[in-house]
């Protein structure tokens, strides 16, 4: 049983990682030489990445009652020092709503190491990938969503990270 | 047994308590449209017992407008769940591995669909008709399955890897039975004379 589930999710988890190395080898192939002369690279938006977005999410305290951790760095482009402050917008479809809904969207902010942590309620599947949103789009810098997928559906975390450059 | 399964296990599923019945009809929709991809050769191979060859291609014809419409019911519910992943999906530009495949298998069936409509009036003659309909055939399997496996939903892995396996399996025996590649004069339930 376990060996045909585990077989499945390889090959989901060796599709996404596929489709991940492709992308970062043609924006590396772009990227990597003027970034190493400034060091490091910006964070590229994902695809799908603004899905459902609904901007001026409030910070919170934490989405709804909780129970999942969605956590990151922000660091600025070049010299990737940690960016503190900074307003990092999180949404998904959870076991609270719907990826569109007002109640599944919140923000928070980085804390002087340039970490973010915000609670929400349990991601679930949608579209057939469990998977979260994230969103830098307060001006300072250029705006990038981030769509990060979760290894599997029963898991009750999830990281992604921002590398930001100037607007 | 293989389509009943598959459908009473993805039921049971816990995801479907953080659903709304758009999303779930949705989801079915895709399931039942699977199986139905499972019965299409079993059909024209004439494996299901107590069907005439005449009854059982009727049958796929029926079948094959079925499979339309659950395809339509599967992509207006997930546009109605959430619009931009579902434009995402139609346009090939979707993060998620297995949206082209479904949506080229869900074109492949179209085309498929007009062209069995149209067949009479464009005077499409059996050899011209296999010649068409047998490679979108195999590309509305392959897509189907890869599509279907690639998902992380309300399936159930077992039953769905089974059901993947059994539609693989019938599509690769009719095509040796029947002999697809081979040039025929007189195919089951054609006249010569239309030759």
């Amino acid at each position: 049983m376990t060996m045909v589930a585990l077989t499945r999710r390889n090959l989901l988890a060796t599709g996404g990682s596929v489709l991940a190395t492709g992308l970062l080898a043609t924006g590396a192939s772009g990227l990597l030489l003027p970034a190493r002369a400034s060091g490091l690279a910006p964070t590229e938006s994902m695809s799908g990445g603004a899905n459902n977005y609904r901007k001026g999410a409030a910070i919170v305290e934490r989405i709804g009652k909780g129970g999942f951790w969605m956590s990151g760095t922000v660091r600025r482009a070049g010299d990737g020092a940690p960016l503190a402050g900074q307003r990092i917008q999180i949404w998904a479809h959870t076991v609270e709503g719907r990826e569109h809904e007002p109640q599944s969207h919140g923000a928070t902010l980085t804390d002087k190491d340039g970490k973010f942590r915000l609670e929400m309620p349990q991601i679930i599947p949608i579209f057939g990938q469990p998977h979260g949103h994230l969103a830098y789009d307060s001006g300072e810098f250029k705006t990038v969503f981030l769509r990060p997928v979760m290894r599997s559906a029963k898991e009750t975390s999830l990281e992604a990270h921002f590398v930001l450059q100037p607007a | 047994m293989a389509i009943g399964v598959p459908v009473a296990l993805a039921a049971a599923s816990e995801q479907l308590a953080w659903r709304d019945p758009v999303y779930i009809i949705a989801g079915f929709a895709g399931i039942i449209a699977l199986g139905l991809v499972l019965v299409q050769p079993l059909l024209i191979g004439g494996y299901l017992p107590g069907l005439s060859a005449y009854r059982g291609r009727r049958a796929h014809h029926w079948i094959g407008g079925a499979l339309v419409l659950a395809i339509l019911i599967h992509v207006a519910g997930l546009w109605i769940t959430s619009p931009p992943d579902m434009v995402d999906a139609l346009t090939f530009s979707s993060p998620t591995p297995f949206s082209p495949f479904g949506v080229t298998a869900m074109w492949a069936i179209f085309i498929v669909a007009l062209l069995a409509l149209l067949r009479r009036r464009l005077g499409l003659r059996p050899r011209s008709w296999r010649i068409i309909h047998i490679p979108l055939a195999i590309v509305i399997v392959a897509g189907s399955v890869v599509h279907c496996l690639l998902i992380e939903g309300t399936m159930e892995t077992i039953s769905k890897a089974a059901l993947s396996a059994l539609v693989l399996a019938a599509t690769v025996k009719v095509m040796i039975d029947l002999q697809v590649w081979r040039k025929r004069r007189t195919p089951r339930g054609e006249s010569a004379a239309q030759q």
